[in-house]
């Protein structure tokens, strides 16, 4: 978007079309001959499985809402319907389930890729922001989907989330009041679920495009962390990106398509498969796997409102990270202790994921509240403080130096970023 | 607006005039619109209307039993306590409690074996489960919450006792709720 069109429209149709709409040189800039640093390994490929996954889950989505009834008393009985008496209902609703997982997959390592290679600082501090405004929708689109069955675990999630916003002074009865739509979650609540869950994707469709246009104004960070300079740094993007997401993407999709046709139940929980009861509470009632960590956090806080405020800040601390982190180097490759703090940061994130799992009780607790501890210093503490100590390694003077060597030739340059573009990753 | 500006400084124009009606008319009717799509998210008249008092009979209640009931779609307990469950709530030091509140607070004069309480946790909503916890009242399976014979907080997240829902006694034997 933010590199000159080369496009010539070759037809006189085409040319027609784009003096009226010049869409397609848009397009053909940003994708097409759009210059990418020649030296992005695959963990630059999840953006494209995210935008593939959106896709999908809305495909998928707009079918199953032509056969589900978002009425509290035919929904567990609408979704069974789907199951087992639509054509293809069962592998409709396991690619849409399951692909709320594997979108969540994805979108965590694209994260843990923003922050192993510093992509959230100058200039992409608004494109990292989008990116937390994104997840944000993601996880209320996901949270509002897994209502939709109506079963046990659908019912109580709900009461629990919504309940969450109770831990307000003041105002939070009537918000919870609001939210439900009455003094209990119920019918109210699933329609509006519903709705909101079918309009917040196409939301996040509209964060997208003003994420990759942000994207495109920098262009992507790379694995040295330094800016493209000249045109030796770049390659266009198609056929060199199109076909390394391609082949990512066909990887990514094989594991997906694993779970749907081999487990599709693994990542759900058994007690969705009972029918939402507002007179008994499953013993045992977790989150999806994708928002332990976060559940964790909240339960690690003996206060309700300062557990509540906990949870929400864990996710809002990350749209202050681009001033949190003091250092000028962006990627961890070259900031040697950056690096180990980064990867304890990861086992922690992973850890209170697993103690999310957990009942909360005894040594669980004290471990989550040790690890929410040390989530909350990483950003707090240890990035303001690592850029003001930490000695960074010397960066290499462009990115074609990085991967080359000083002394490669043009022709050596491209014959090496095609075979093996990722040698620096 | 720079080369106008140095000649009506000190007098407004018509434009300005024009631009400070519209903009209040406008904002009186945004906020006139925004009403309704606000306040259709709040419980409709059915609901509301779903909030009638019922009656309860307590007659099958046997001692040492919790019964489930709904109002206004609201789980409530009514337990119907045992001479040790009423002894266990009242010799409670009641300051030494994180929401101090007397027993005869949360039963009716004269009633101590009944306590009618919301069934759902305060601290994120679910379900306790009755007999269960240290104190014998009830334990939160969520977030191990644990409440007295009385229904108040003891243990854990939940901020506040377990609420009595408003109910009168209409003859001994049977209590209307709401």
């Amino acid at each position: 978007m933010s590199a000159p069109s080369t496009y010539v429209p070759k037809s006189a149709f085409g040319k027609w079309f784009e003096s009226r709409l010049p869409v397609m040189g848009l397009l053909h800039s940003s994708f097409i001959v759009f210059p990418n640093p020649r030296n992005l390994n695959y963990f630059w490929t999840f953006g494209g499985m995210l935008a593939f996954m959106l896709v999908a889950q809305i495909v998928t989505g707009v079918v199953l809402a032509m056969h589900y009834t978002p009425n509290a008393k035919m929904a567990f009985d609408s979704v069974e319907h789907i199951m087992r008496d639509v054509n293809y209902g069962w592998l409709l609703r396991y690619l849409h389930a399951n692909g709320a997982s594997m979108f969540f997959v994805a979108v965590y390592v694209h994260i843990f890729r923003g922050l192993y290679y510093g992509s959230y600082k100058a200039p992409r501090e608004i494109l990292w922001i989008l990116g937390v405004i994104i997840f944000l929708l993601m996880m209320a689109t996901a949270f509002m989907g897994y209502v939709l069955p109506w079963g046990q675990m659908s019912f109580w999630g709900a009461t629990v989330i919504t309940n969450l916003f109770s831990a307000f002074p003041v105002v939070g009865e009537t918000i919870v009041t609001f939210l439900w739509g009455g003094y209990s979650v119920d019918n109210p609540t699933l329609n509006r679920f519903f709705s909101l869950h079918y309009l917040l994707p196409f939301m996040i469709a509209g964060v997208v495009v003003l994420h990759i246009w942000a994207l495109h104004v920098p262009g992507s960070n790379n694995p040295t962390g330094i800016e493209k300079k000249t045109e030796k740094d770049t390659l266009p993007f198609h056929p060199y990106f199109t076909v390394k997401d391609a082949l990512a993407l066909v990887c990514f999709l094989m594991v997906y398509i694993w779970f749907v046709a081999y487990t599709p139940n693994f990542l759900g929980h058994a007690d969705n498969y009972i029918e939402a009861n507002p007179a008994v509470t499953p013993a045992h009632i977790v989150p999806e796997w994708y928002f332990l960590p976060f559940y964790a956090i909240l339960r690690a806080i003996p206060d309700k409102l300062m557990g509540v405020l906990a949870m929400f800040g864990s996710i809002a601390v990350l749209a202050f990270l681009p001033w949190l982190d003091t250092s000028r180097v962006k990627s961890a490759n070259y900031r040697p202790l950056y690096r180990q703090f980064f990867w304890l940061f990861a086992v922690a994130a992973v850890g209170l994921g697993w103690l999310g799992a957990k009942p909360p009780e005894g040594g669980y607790v004290i471990a989550s509240r040790i690890l929410t501890f040390y989530y909350f210093a990483h950003f707090l503490i240890v990035l303001p403080l690592l850029g003001l100590f930490e000695t960074p390694r010397r960066l290499p003077g462009s990115i074609a130096e990085a991967v080359l060597g000083k002394g490669g030739s043009a022709s050596a340059m491209a014959a090496g970023a095609a075979q093996s573009p990722n040698t620096k990753g | 607006m720079a080369t106008t500006s140095t000649a009506t400084a000190s007098e407004p124009t018509r434009r300005d005039f024009l631009f400070i009606a519209t903009g209040a008319v406008g904002a009186v009717g945004v906020a006139a619109t925004l009403w309704p799509f606000i306040s259709q998210m709040g419980p409709d008249a059915a609901t509301i209307a779903a909030g009638a008092p019922v009656d309860f009979d307590l007659t099958p209640v046997a001692e040492g039993q919790i019964v489930k009931l709904f109002w206004r779609g609201k789980l409530i307990f009514v337990r119907h306590r045992t001479a040790e469950e009423i002894k266990a709530a009242q010799t409670v030091n009641v300051a030494t409690l994180p929401d101090p509140q007397d027993d005869a607070a949360r039963v009716k004069p004269g009633k101590a074996q009944w306590l009618v309480v919301y069934g759902n946790c305060t601290h994120l909503g679910c379900v306790p489960l009755g007999n269960e916890g240290a104190f014998h009242g009830w334990q939160c399976p969520c977030h191990g919450s644990v409440f007295d014979t009385s229904g108040r907080i003891r243990q854990g997240p939940a901020p506040t006792n377990l609420p009595v829902p408003p109910y009168t006694f209409v003859s001994d034997a049977k209590i209307q709720i709401g």
